[in-house]
């Protein structure tokens, strides 16, 4: 259906990913690769782990300085929208600078304990149409302990304790806080609308 | 799915197919034989599993090394669960946090009163070599939350294949010494249970097999009894 290069930022579980896209019909490259990074159709930026670490191995391939400047669509996921951002706590680090904005840590609380880690609900603050379908109330499946404030730029928000960014459109750059390929059929539509609407 | 008392259950794809499509939230995959016969879980099934499922899964089974944990993820895997490795080598916790993060690892505990104090069991999955840890539950469960475990699948085997209900008393007192999500598993029968189990354990998730294994409970129907019962579920 269409060319997608997703960044191999050295996460283990990439491969939920390539399965849900596959199921799109969307045959993706895993790859560091600048030169197929820059001419992919569009782009998704994954992320398992800890931010310096996902840091680290960008700048190791150079993509730090070119994603940045990426034209087509792309899509962080989890960890990799974080990286769209100014900077995380975790670290802390200098994340891509895409987006304003610093990823904070999560506080554990009665009845919230961290990392956040399981289905939750979206409130659609903003039609984008990576959300294209998608109602408030729809559930995704979230894991992470860092999040970000929401922002100009967030498109949906989730509330743990206080409302966090969960979704973000900037120009060409898109984010999901949550997990597309593992959030059942309201993932598989947002991942659809990422290759046809973005 | 707790493939106990080797009771043939269908296929697994067909398995995971059908409990993707009645809204199972997540799916764990035991392989209870792996670790009392010192051998890994067989992986060859776990790709394909991954290509149907569009829900998070977790694997569980004899997961030895980093190594290991890296393959089950790369095949799809959402998470890996380690029980009898851990108390053999605590250590393993650790560095399954380091190398894929707390979100990835799961420390399965089984556990029963004995003596007036809740005690963790090793190699659970074969009768005949089932033994005490010599660990107190609770200290157990601090001490894998301080090396990374990013969730906790508590099996109160004192229930467990009753269908008699949770371990609510044991599965509450283990919530105050848990500060990453807990899951309760052993004893559903009812509908009931679930209920029980959410309202007065506050887990964050209710884990069973034999009585949708069995359909004695439709997840469908049990999803829209507990909201009918102000319990937030998945729609």
């Amino acid at each position: 259906m269409t060319d997608v290069a997703i960044i191999d930022s050295g996460g283990a579980n990439i491969a939920s990913l390539v399965h849900a896209l596959a199921r799109l019909g969307c045959n993706a490259t895993l790859t560091r690769d600048s030169g197929l990074i820059s001419s992919a159709a569009r782009v998704i930026l994954p992320g398992v782990g800890a931010a310096a670490d996902a840091m680290t191995r960008l700048a190791e391939s150079g993509l730090t300085t070119i994603v940045p400047a990426l034209t087509q669509p792309v899509l962080g996921i989890c960890l990799g929208m974080q990286l769209l951002f100014e900077a995380s706590d975790e670290g802390p680090t200098r994340c891509l600078g895409i987006l304003p904005g610093t990823a904070r840590r999560f506080v554990a609380a009665a009845g919230r304990p961290v990392p956040h880690m399981g289905w939750n609900q979206l409130d659609i603050v903003r039609g984008d149409p990576l959300l294209d379908g998608i109602p408030s109330g729809a559930y995704a499946y979230f894991v992470h302990s860092y999040a970000l404030p929401p922002g100009a730029d967030t498109i949906a928000t989730c509330d743990y304790g206080s409302p966090f960014t969960a979704a973000v459109s900037h120009g060409n750059f898109h984010g999901t806080q949550f997990h597309p390929e593992r959030s059942a059929g309201i993932g598989a539509r947002i991942l659809r609308n990422f290759l046809e609407r973005c | 799915m707790r493939f106990r008392d080797h009771r043939v259950v269908g296929d697994i794809l067909d398995l995971a197919r059908r409990y993707r499509d009645e809204g199972a939230d997540e799916l764990v995959f035991y392989d209870i034989t792996a670790s009392p016969q010192g051998r890994s879980v067989d992986r060859s099934w776990i790709a394909r599993v991954g290509a149907v499922l569009d829900i998070p899964f977790c694997v569980a089974g004899g997961i030895r090394s980093v190594a290991e944990a890296e393959a089950i993820l790369g095949a799809g895997a959402e998470k890996v669960s380690v029980n009898s490795p851990a108390l053999e080598r605590p250590g393993l916790i650790d560095e399954l946090a380091a190398r894929f993060g707390s979100q990835c690892v799961v420390v399965g505990i089984d556990s029963r009163p004995e003596g007036g104090q809740w005690r963790v069991y090793q190699y659970t999955g074969d009768p005949d070599r089932t033994r005490e840890s010599a660990r107190l539950t609770l200290d157990w469960l601090r001490e894998v939350q301080s090396r990374g475990a990013g969730e906790i699948v508590l099996n109160c085997m004192n229930v467990d294949g009753v269908r008699e209900g949770y371990d609510i008393e044991q599965l509450a007192a283990a919530r105050g010494a848990c500060s990453v999500p807990l899951i309760a598993s052993g004893g559903a029968g009812s509908m009931e249970h679930f209920a029980e189990v959410f309202r007065l354990a506050q887990v964050d998730g209710a884990l069973a097999a034999s009585v949708f294994h069995t359909a004695a409970i439709a997840i469908p129907e049990l999803k829209a009894w507990l909201r009918q019962q102000g319990i937030e579920v998945r729609s």
